[in-house]
């Protein structure tokens, strides 16, 4: 059947959004570069004003009754956030985005962990924030660095990861929950099965996931689950990380300062527990606030729908993509084994050339190599142009890209 | 008619001059473009104090490609001395287009190239009112 705008049942939450009214020069406002980072819902943006207009104050230290509330403001935001993707706050760390996060596994538990008998397994459609922490990790350690492949329609393979795993040597499996560039959503629950049978952990790097499908860390099993908040609806300057409780005991601090500590003395020091030992200095108060206030927003607007009407933005994109001539659509084909993003090449024209002409008609597109450069030489192409989602997008929006890369073929024809 | 995407640009990113390897050849470089992944590589023939012969070959946007393209039409012929103190306001003027901050090292990156065979300084060029 195909898929039309009017036959389509529309989620329109437009109005929820300030930034949306706006009008870039003279044209509506169409933002299709959510898996690079949100807009945030007037809630969030009342939140966070709200912190810093009435109550602002420093946590874990005052004991005046605004330093009380807004401690309890802020627990309770940790609270709300776990919750939100089925975990336990006191394995909810925040750090600065999804990159910090990772980056606290890189160095304090594999630096402890790893050795050169060792191998962590990443796979070829990482962004750069789930590579790089681990080739600086593997070189401190002289532990392996080893590579899943994906297939023609950007999947990997679980037989290969079966493979790497049976050598015995793996310790860590790294990889994303949904693919930033192609949109694969990754089978993580089986990945993490098979990896904890063979005694390997795993971290899931799950920024693209959270914002767009119902996820429950619990259910997952993954000893690490990175995400961030600005790409969720919530503001720039906070990232979580959900992990295990009892791999979080056992791993030595990374950041040492302020509020991780137990007790100091001249010789040594001794930890706070969980989850206050891995967030060393002040913390992203208003920000944990505002993504507090996010997460409620999408509870309430139901993950299950968010996630049906970003299926059908997809869904409706791929097949109004497939009917222009000279596109090439990477990635997964159908819009049920992906999230809600399409990256695309067009014939003849530089995705960076197709953006700035998109923009100019208020179209706002990724083009780059979104920091994933192994698979773009494994795609064979210098950077590609993604087009994604969020809840606040409708069918009008893929019109307009339609009609925006329709108009850039022809000043390139 | 398109400000940025003008049909010399088109033209000249459709179809660009002295583009492929040069062999032998005296002096190259290749640069990237951390932004985009664009690369350009730059081989380099002198002769007499004088670039005797040039090419580029990479890949990257229209910007890019059309800025070192119509930068090599001048760039043959001229002393490599003089050639080593080409600036960006040199190579901008050239392209006779407004260029947005976040296109400008699209444009530059040819020149980027050319210091470097020449120089051995792979630093961004700056202009006189950087």
């Amino acid at each position: 059947m195909t898929t039309t705008a009017s036959t389509m049942t529309e989620l329109d939450v437009r109005a929820d959004f300030p930034i949306l009214s706006r009008k870039i020069g003279g044209k509506r406002l169409v933002y299709l570069d959510s898996s690079n980072t949100s807009q945030k819902p007037e809630r969030v943006i009342a939140a966070i004003d709200d912190y810093y207009r009435n109550r602002n104050a420093n946590i874990h230290r005052g004991v005046y009754p605004l330093a009380v509330e807004a401690d309890a403001l802020f627990e309770a935001a940790r609270e709300r956030i776990a919750a939100f993707t089925g975990g336990e706050a006191r394995a909810t760390i925040f750090t600065a985005n999804a990159t910090a996060a990772i980056n606290l596994v890189a160095y304090s538990w594999a630096r402890a962990s790893l050795t050169p008998q060792d191998a962590v397994l990443v796979t070829e459609m990482e962004h750069h924030a789930n590579i790089v922490p681990w080739q600086l990790a593997t070189a401190a350690t002289g532990a392996q660095l080893r590579w899943l492949d994906i297939d023609e329609q950007g999947l990997l393979s679980l037989d290969q990861l079966d493979a790497e795993l049976a050598t015995g040597d793996v310790k860590l499996v790294a990889v994303a929950h949904v693919s930033n560039v192609l949109g694969t959503i990754n089978p993580v629950k089986e990945i993490v099965r098979r990896a904890h049978d063979a005694g390997a952990r795993v971290l899931i790097d799950g920024a693209q996931a959270v914002p767009q499908m119902p996820v429950d860390v619990g259910t997952i099993g993954a000893d690490f689950y990175a995400w961030t908040g600005h790409k969720a609806l919530g503001p720039t300057g906070i990232g979580v990380l959900q992990a295990d409780a009892a791999v979080l005991e056992q791993m030595p601090p990374f950041l040492a300062g302020g509020d991780m500590i137990e007790r100091v003395t001249r010789e040594r020091s001794t930890w706070n527990e969980l989850p206050w030992k891995f967030e060393a200095g002040t913390s992203m108060i208003a920000e944990a606030v505002g993504l507090g206030a996010a997460v409620d927003y999408l509870a309430a607007l139901g993950m299950t729908r968010a996630r049906e009407h970003e299926r059908m933005l997809t869904a409706y994109a791929l097949e109004q993509l497939s009917a222009l001539d000279g596109i090439q659509i990477h990635g997964p084909l159908t819009a049920d084994a992906r999230g809600g993003l399409v990256s695309f090449s067009v014939d003849g024209i530089h995705p960076h050339d197709l953006a700035e002409l998109l923009g100019r008609e208020g179209v706002c597109v990724r083009a780059s190599h979104h920091c994933a450069q192994p698979l773009m030489a494994k795609l064979g192409v210098p950077a590609t142009t993604r087009a994604s989602f969020a809840a606040y997008n409708v069918s009008e929006d893929v019109d307009a890209l339609i009609a925006a890369v329709r108009s850039a073929q022809r000043i390139f024809a | 008619m398109d400000d940025l995407y003008r049909d010399f640009i088109l033209e000249h990113y459709k179809r660009p001059r002295n583009f492929g390897e040069l062999e032998p050849h005296d002096l190259e470089a290749h640069e990237y473009n951390p932004l985009c992944g664009d690369e350009i590589g730059v081989q380099i023939k002198v002769a007499d104090g004088k670039i005797a012969d040039l090419r580029f070959n990479g890949h990257g946007c229209a910007i890019s490609q059309a800025a070192a393209s119509i930068a090599t039409e001048e760039l043959i012929g001229m002393d490599v001395e003089e050639a080593a103190k080409l600036d960006a306001d040199w190579m901008l003027a050239l392209l006779g287009i407004d260029i947005s901050a976040t296109r400008r090292k699209c444009a530059l990156l040819l020149l980027k190239a050319l210091r470097h065979a020449i120089t051995g300084d792979g630093s961004w060029p700056v202009g006189a009112t950087d």
